[in-house]
């Protein structure tokens, strides 16, 4: 057992926390992401290997060789000053990613660069009315047609596509081959004539997500990641990845430290909500599990920095456990306000600018996202416990 | 950065697995549950060094850390192993060092396996009935309950001022009383003392503290490894178990049921680490780790008890697979030392976040 990082590593901290002390005034504030102080902010960032650390300087990132912890030590750093971290968006944490490793040296040049610097912003179309836990069930074709796809079907839970500027596409171009060898991953602007984005309004109010539909959406050959019928691959590269970063320990950490100084500061008949045993006593069972969390985290980091460690299951439950631990504890922060804590939007007795609310409701869509709770179970169950798979449904005849 | 056991750690591990794989089966932990003795098992384990780890090599010890205690403490736990382990092996030679007195003696017999001592905290950490631990002069007055091991030679007792005093259990003043409870791999005793000689080792709260941590963070690692074993016999049970011409494990109501006790678990096996590390290496977050990991095993096993023992279907309720032990363990886990809501008020004071 050894925790710690090394001098270097110290070294690296302590200009991480000099950086955040003579800049974070810098940062954009509130939920306004996409505007020029976010990309000069993102700027920064990159010159300084805070963020698009390890994407080449010739597609415009730092360049900096894969370190763990150095991202780890950002991420910690950061989240402790609550200060933004760089953009995000399925372009930077999917797309690029996946370009780098299955990209042709075109689709590299083309892209990486304006996606990292927020001038392109990215949609992901993958889930489909009929194909959601299923994904690999997907419709939506795309029959070539000389030079180009022709792409009919539709998309659900595109995230951005109301903004976004191209999408990354799974799509059925081999109708007769089996299902997960039938698929291609596609590139195309969303400006292209036959593509209709309508709004999904969610439970928070807000419409984070779209439908998205095409008809005849014509894109040019070349405009695939990987060879035809690869989409699969190319687009399983990185899910695992996305699913282990979706609730981490440490943001969960920062929201029980607002949950303590909340019902430290809130009354109920003018006693402090941290004085009455059974709230407290809650508040205390979750700084519990959000431990077991960040101790489990540091295995799931161990575990990659030495080969050989047993990582046991420590991945394979993240998502499951950190989501629903997010909810609950978002939850309980409501439960202790009373009527205040149903507060929202322009409340004035808003608490954390209403943040409680809509997390609490945000969570739960990422219970139900980037792989549901029980799809997890299964995961778990089957590949981490070798229990046996549920028996495939026979064809009627 | 290395978040795990070493080399060595995971040789220990696996030698007193290998150990009580062979000499403490269910069939053996029966015997003992029906009223035989643990001798062969503690005398096999002294030979593996087991009751030596936290004593000082200077007395006759191996002195590891309490990391060490914790991972065999998960071995016993997941063997259901009777054996005075927790109160002979971990609190009295922790409470014995950190008092800094002489118990050179005592420290040599404990690692040659041949001294045990029981542990009476109860009422000093919260008092239930009439018991009362009375320390006048050196005499000791009143009695305690649910006292372990129960078949020790000395008794290691605290009273409601977290002093801490030794008693021989050959004292002409002190009676034990055998308390039957639903864990029956270990015993636990009632003392009565009516003018035992007291040899009072220690009024410093801080050594009765740390004896209390470190016993909270091996109960844990039981209870960790007593609650695998019990998911383990589930998964292997729903994979063996045949309804409806199907395995019942390729049923999602039951494969969900094993997925939620392992997505509960294996967070609790780095928190049991942790809490084995802080207690020797990181002074200020040992004692809340301590609390936070004893209340929260005790809250996850509750979980996995109950769950792994409905997965076994009917057979989970008989004596016939002996899956009730494990339950039990997990129970008494929970109860000893500390019931869940208390630790968790202690970690809130600790935090400073609530006056005691």
């Amino acid at each position: 057992m050894d925790l710690s990082f090394g001098p270097e590593y110290d070294t690296f901290r302590s200009e991480v926390v000099t950086f955040l002390a003579n800049n974070a005034d810098k940062a954009p504030q509130g939920n306004d992401l996409r505007g020029q102080a976010a990309k000069d902010w993102q700027k920064l960032l990159i010159e300084n290997g805070y963020t698009c650390r390890t994407i080449p300087k010739k597609f415009g990132g730092y360049g900096a060789e894969p370190d763990i912890i150095k991202s780890r030590i950002i991420a910690e750093e950061f989240s402790k000053v609550r200060v933004h971290s760089g953009l995000g968006g399925q372009g930077i944490s999917m797309l690029v990613p996946t370009l780098l490793e299955m990209g042709t040296q075109e689709q590299k040049e083309q892209f990486i660069r304006p996606t990292i610097m927020g001038e392109m912003v990215w949609c992901q179309g993958y889930s489909e009315p009929g194909a959601g836990s299923d994904l690999a069930a997907l419709s939506t074709a795309a029959v070539l047609d000389g030079d180009e796809w022709v792409i009919n079907g539709q998309k659900i839970w595109t995230s951005t596509a109301h903004i976004a500027d191209w999408i990354f596409c799974l799509v059925r171009s081999e109708p007769d081959a089996p299902k997960h060898k039938g698929i291609s991953f596609l590139l195309f602007d969303m400006k292209t004539p036959g593509i209709e984005v309508r709004p999904l309004v969610d439970m928070t109010g807000h419409a984070n997500f779209n439908e998205t539909f095409f008809t005849d959406v014509r894109v040019p050959k070349h405009q695939i990641v990987g060879e035809r019928g690869q989409g699969w691959q190319v687009a399983n590269a990185i899910l695992g990845h996305e699913r282990e970063t979706l609730a981490p320990a440490n943001t969960a950490q920062t929201r029980i430290n607002a949950l303590v100084d909340l019902m430290k500061s809130e009354t109920a008949d003018g006693a402090r909500l941290i004085d009455n045993p059974v709230y407290r006593d809650r508040l205390m069972k979750l700084q519990s599990k959000v431990m077991a969390m960040r101790f489990n985290e540091l295995r799931v980091l161990s575990a990659r920095l030495n080969p050989g460690q047993d990582p046991g299951l420590s991945r394979m439950i993240t998502k499951l456990e950190g989501t629903e631990l997010r909810h609950d504890l978002e939850g309980l922060a409501i439960d202790v306000m009373g009527e205040i804590g149903l507060a929202y939007e322009d409340n004035p007795y808003l608490r954390g600018s209403g943040s409680w609310q809509r997390e609490y409701m945000f969570y739960l869509g990422l219970i139900i996202g980037g792989g549901t709770s029980q799809i997890q179970k299964n995961i778990i169950s089957e590949r981490g416990l070798g229990m046996p798979r549920e028996p495939k449904f026979e064809k009627a005849s | 950065m290395q978040f795990g056991l070493s080399e060595e750690q995971i040789l220990l591990r696996d030698n007193v697995n290998r150990f009580l794989d062979d000499n403490s089966p269910l069939d053996r932990v029966r015997l003992y549950a029906d009223g035989g003795d643990d001798a062969d098992i503690w005398a096999g384990l002294a030979e593996l060094g087991v009751p030596a780890l936290l004593v000082p090599e200077e007395q006759g010890g191996i002195g590891l850390s309490p990391l060490d205690a914790a991972i065999v403490a998960e071995c016993l736990g997941a063997h259901i192993a009777p054996t005075p382990f927790l109160g002979t092996a971990v609190m009295a030679p922790t409470a014995l060092v950190a008092s800094g007195g002489d118990h050179d003696e005592l420290l040599a017999g404990i690692a040659a396996g041949t001294q045990r001592v029981g542990v009476a905290f109860s009422e000093a950490i919260k008092r239930r009935n009439d018991a009362r631990v009375e320390v006048r002069g050196e005499r000791m007055f009143g009695k305690s309950l649910f006292a372990f091991d129960a078949e020790a030679d000395s008794y290691l007792v605290a009273d409601q001022h977290k002093h801490l005093h030794l008693i021989s259990a050959s004292d002409p003043g002190l009676k034990r009383t055998h308390l039957t409870t639903v864990d029956k791999t270990r015993r636990t005793v009632e003392l009565t003392y009516d003018n035992v000689e007291a040899q009072c080792i220690s009024t410093d709260s801080s050594v009765f503290d740390a004896t209390l941590d470190i016993g909270r963070v091996a109960i844990a690692a039981d209870t960790l490894g007593a609650a695998q074993s019990m998911l383990d016999q589930a998964v292997e049970y729903a994979k063996q178990r045949e309804q409806f011409n199907r395995p019942i494990g390729s049923f999602q109501a039951v494969k969900h049921m094993c997925a939620e006790m392992a997505a509960q678990l294996e967070p609790c096996r780095s928190m049991v680490w942790f809490a084995g590390h802080a207690l020797a290496e990181l002074p200020d977050e040992g004692r809340i780790t301590a609390c936070h990991t004893k209340a929260h095993l005790a809250e996850v096993a509750q979980f996995v008890a109950k769950t792994a023992t409905e997965v076994h279907g009917g057979m989970g309720f008989t004596d016939l697979v002996g899956l009730h032990y494990w339950f039990k363990r997990c129970g008494a886990n929970r109860q000893w030392l500390g019931a869940p809501e208390f630790v968790r008020q202690e970690a809130a004071v600790l935090q400073g976040i609530v006056s005691d």
